[in-house]
């Protein structure tokens, strides 16, 4: 093979020929590409190949750091079962995302259409995206405070409204979708970007002919941008929905998995059962779980929209 | 724009295999290799690190690290360490702050990074697993050697840093007690007097005097007082009582000046230990009282425990009183636009008071490659020379008893009878801090549970299952 191809290697600046991929220049041209990954590829080697590896066999042992882990088997899955912990912040991250996905999606498609059918001023797409520019500590924080019951400026206007102070962030049952609707303010600016970018591709001259033929923008949305927007919004989806599920600053600065365990949720109860019990074995069982549970989806969700395939011919 | 056309793109045809192999070896060959790589991986996986703590050195020079949480204490304990540096010119000591939430998980990450600092405050809810871990160094050795007088400090703070196996851990630097603190103006509108506050009483039946001045200071929107007919308890515009929040395994700030005027205790030993009494009738009522506060509109409901601070809610004139830790002695004198007073807790039924007394500590990391220069800084904190200007800089009280005096002067400064605190301890009706090992495991049970309780998702008689949840820890 060694001795073929230096025979046959052509010039750089012969002809264009070096640059078709099944020439013989693929292996130079392969060896640029690796280049050009490498740095990515180390990265996920060491930060989250590796890692994985190290958690998946974690999964099997007793190992609190300090000690060498004990290899337990399927124990600690057997314990997950059991736990109603665990159960309930299952529940708990799917309400999550339930409420924060949905709404994002629908807000961010909405904003997406506006930005794209009335208006393409750049000053409107820079506003649309500030909050993604915030930290989320910092959102998290800021709405912490303002949606306070006693003393935050969203119950004194409420009060002027004659409502009674709602505890946001306190009470069992709001906790969840007051931090899922916290995350979709500051996200669906970005998510409607994405989309927007998505709805740029597709062709002027569709809406054209649907303007021809007199159908109204709503029709339009309905039978042009969204078929064609699928894979745009596939890819999007499966990012949104996969991070949603990841779900943790946020709990973590405001209500830390309280009151009880109503915002709990599974990424939470992970770093819980870790840094502040130290049970690395058991919570690397409860990651793994997590990462069956995103694979499938993501997979589930690539399939169902067809994303690798385009309706624009 | 021009339409976009899909092009088939160019697929790269892989290069051919060399042939004349026979196919079964080769994929034999692949199964030994995978095999291989796997049994690799897994050694790899098991095997690459190193368990156990180091046992670090004894040098006494050198530069060390020293982390602190409290950042209103940080001015004083630099001037020490530049009159240390002056007595010990061939010892550096490096200060670094970081707030509560983010302090212990950098030491946790420190601890197992081997990178931790040779001498940290520490805290009696943690340092019971550092030291199971051996992840602290025991110093009787030392006070020993040195003769440090451990009776010179104030009673009871040396105790709490004897450890789980009978070592001593550290030399108290402070303490801390409970008082209430209430809002003057708010009291006087009440007709309340700053003597009647003094001498509240307290039981869990109908909670005495205690709950009748609460329920006096509780005013709803339309200015009706609590204990007044037609008071709306669903349009509180004051509430008599604060809350920080459910209290979790200790209620330090939040119930335990009550639990243990009842005779009750946490658990069958005063620190470490293995029974606990969370299903004991008096602890129960107590609770029952306590929470019966919400229902009655005269504290906030948990919910509300969520957002800002009780000083917050005291300066927005949202609470008339609170209980709280002496440590926000500084924070509470420093609010404005309110005046603050400062009072006891409650005679409950034993005919005392109670307040929860607790110390932190300087601990010394085992692995540290300079524990002979990091003892001499624990004892040189511990010492009058860094406790005088501790004492002086008004922020907190000093565990050293000949610095009392300094400590009070300094901090009647704040306007604040501290009395309320120090009384306590003069009158040996202060209970040390429970202690426990498994704290980590203890607190999430105890803190779910009593979140639940208070939050009326479920009764105070749940609290005995948590009970045996928590007792079952200790005989895994």
């Amino acid at each position: 093979m060694a001795t073929t191809s230096r025979v046959a290697r052509p010039r750089l600046s012969s002809t264009g020929d070096a640059l078709r991929p099944d020439s013989n220049g693929s292996t130079r041209e392969r060896l640029t590409a690796l280049a050009f990954i490498a740095p990515a590829l180390l990265g996920f080697g060491v930060f989250y190949f590796w890692p994985t590896l190290r958690g998946i066999w974690f999964s099997f042992t007793e190992y609190d750091v300090f000690n060498a882990p004990v290899f337990v088997g399927l124990d600690n899955y057997r314990a997950l079962f059991q736990d109603a912990t665990f159960g309930n912040a299952m529940l708990v991250t799917v309400e999550y995302v339930a409420i924060n996905i949905v709404s994002q999606t629908v807000l961010a498609l909405l904003i997406a259409v506006l930005l794209h059918r009335v208006t393409r001023s750049v000053f409107v797409r820079s506003v649309v995206v500030m909050p993604y520019l915030v930290a989320n500590v910092v959102v998290a924080l800021l709405f912490y405070w303002m949606l306070d019951a006693q003393i935050g400026i969203t119950n004194q206007f409420l009060g002027w409204l004659g409502v009674d102070p709602i505890a946001f962030f306190g009470d069992q049952n709001l906790a969840i979708p007051t931090i899922a609707l916290v995350n979709t303010w500051r996200h669906v600016g970005y998510t409607a970007l994405l989309l927007f970018a998505g709805m740029v591709m597709i062709p002027h001259d569709v809406y054209e002919a649907g303007r021809v033929d007199g159908a109204s923008e709503w029709k339009m949305f309905w039978t042009i941008t969204l078929p064609l927007l699928r894979p745009v919004l596939a890819l999007v989806l499966v990012i949104t929905v996969v991070g949603s599920f990841q779900a943790f600053d946020t709990v973590a600065v405001t209500t830390s998995g309280g009151p009880g365990d109503a915002s709990r949720v599974i990424q939470y109860y992970i770093f819980d059962l870790a840094f502040q019990r130290l049970q690395f074995g058991y919570a690397s069982a409860v990651s793994v779980v997590l990462f069956v549970i995103l694979a499938v989806v993501a997979l589930v969700q690539l399939k169902l929209m067809r994303a690798g395939e385009s309706d624009v011919a | 724009m021009s339409r976009r056309r899909r092009t088939a793109a160019p697929v790269p045809t892989p290069v051919p295999a060399p042939t004349g192999e026979v196919l079964p070896m080769r994929s034999s060959r692949r199964i030994a290799r995978t095999v291989a790589a796997f049994a690799g991986v897994t050694v790899l996986l098991s095997g690459c690190a190193s368990y156990g703590v180091d046992p670090g050195g004894d040098a006494d020079s050198g530069e060390i690290t020293y982390w602190m949480w409290e950042a209103a204490q940080l001015p004083a304990y630099q001037q020490c360490a530049e009159d240390f540096h002056r007595v010990n010119p061939d010892v550096d000591v490096k200060i670094e702050q970081f707030g509560w939430d983010d302090y212990w998980n950098k030491l946790f990450t420190g601890f197992v990074a081997n990178s931790a600092p040779d001498v940290f405050v520490d805290h009696t809810s943690r340092y019971g697993e550092f030291a199971a871990r051996g992840l602290i160094e025991p110093i009787d050795d030392r006070v020993a050697a040195d003769g440090v007088d451990v009776d010179a400090y104030v009673k009871g703070t040396t105790d709490l840093w004897i450890g789980p196996d009978g070592k001593r851990y550290g030399l108290p630097k402070d303490f801390d007690t409970i008082g209430v603190y209430y809002n003057k103006t708010m009291a006087a509108e009440a007709g309340v007097t700053e003597e009647a506050l003094k001498n509240l009483t307290w039981n869990p039946d109908d909670g005495g005097t205690y709950e009748k001045t609460i329920a006096h200071l509780t005013v709803d929107a339309n200015g009706v007082r609590g204990d007044e007919p037609g008071f709306d308890k669903s349009k509180v515009a004051t509430y008599g009582l604060g809350i920080n929040s459910s209290g979790g395994p200790n209620g330090q700030t939040e119930w335990s000046y009550l639990t243990q005027t009842t005779g009750w205790t946490y658990m069958n030993a005063k620190a470490w230990g293995t029974e606990f009494n969370y299903d004991d009738p008096r602890f129960q009522a107590t609770i029952t009282w306590w929470r019966g506060l919400i229902d009655k509109g005269y504290m906030p409901p948990l919910s509300f425990t969520e957002g800002g601070s009780q000083d917050q809610q005291m300066q927005a004139g949202k609470y008339a009183m609170v209980t709280e830790g002496s440590w926000t002695l500084a924070t509470f004198a420093g609010l404005e636009g309110v005046e603050i007073g400062l009072a006891p807790t409650p005679i409950g039924p034993s005919g005392q008071r109670a307040a929860m007394q607790n110390s932190l500590a300087d601990s010394i990391y085992t692995s540290s490659p300079r524990k002979g220069a990091a003892w001499k800084w624990v004892k040189y904190l511990a010492s009058a020379d860094c406790q005088d200007i501790v004492a002086a800089s008004g922020v907190v009280m000093p565990a050293l008893q000949s610095t009392t005096e300094t400590s009070k002067a300094a901090l009647a400064k704040t306007g604040l009878d501290i009395t309320a605190y120090t009384d306590q301890i003069d009158a040996g009706t202060t209970f040390p801090f429970p202690a426990v090992l498994n704290s980590a495991e203890v607190n999430a049970t105890m803190t779910s549970a009593m979140d639940n309780v208070m939050a009326f998702q479920a009764e105070p008689s749940s609290l005995t299952a948590a009970n045996e949840k928590v007792d079952a820890l200790f005989t895994r």
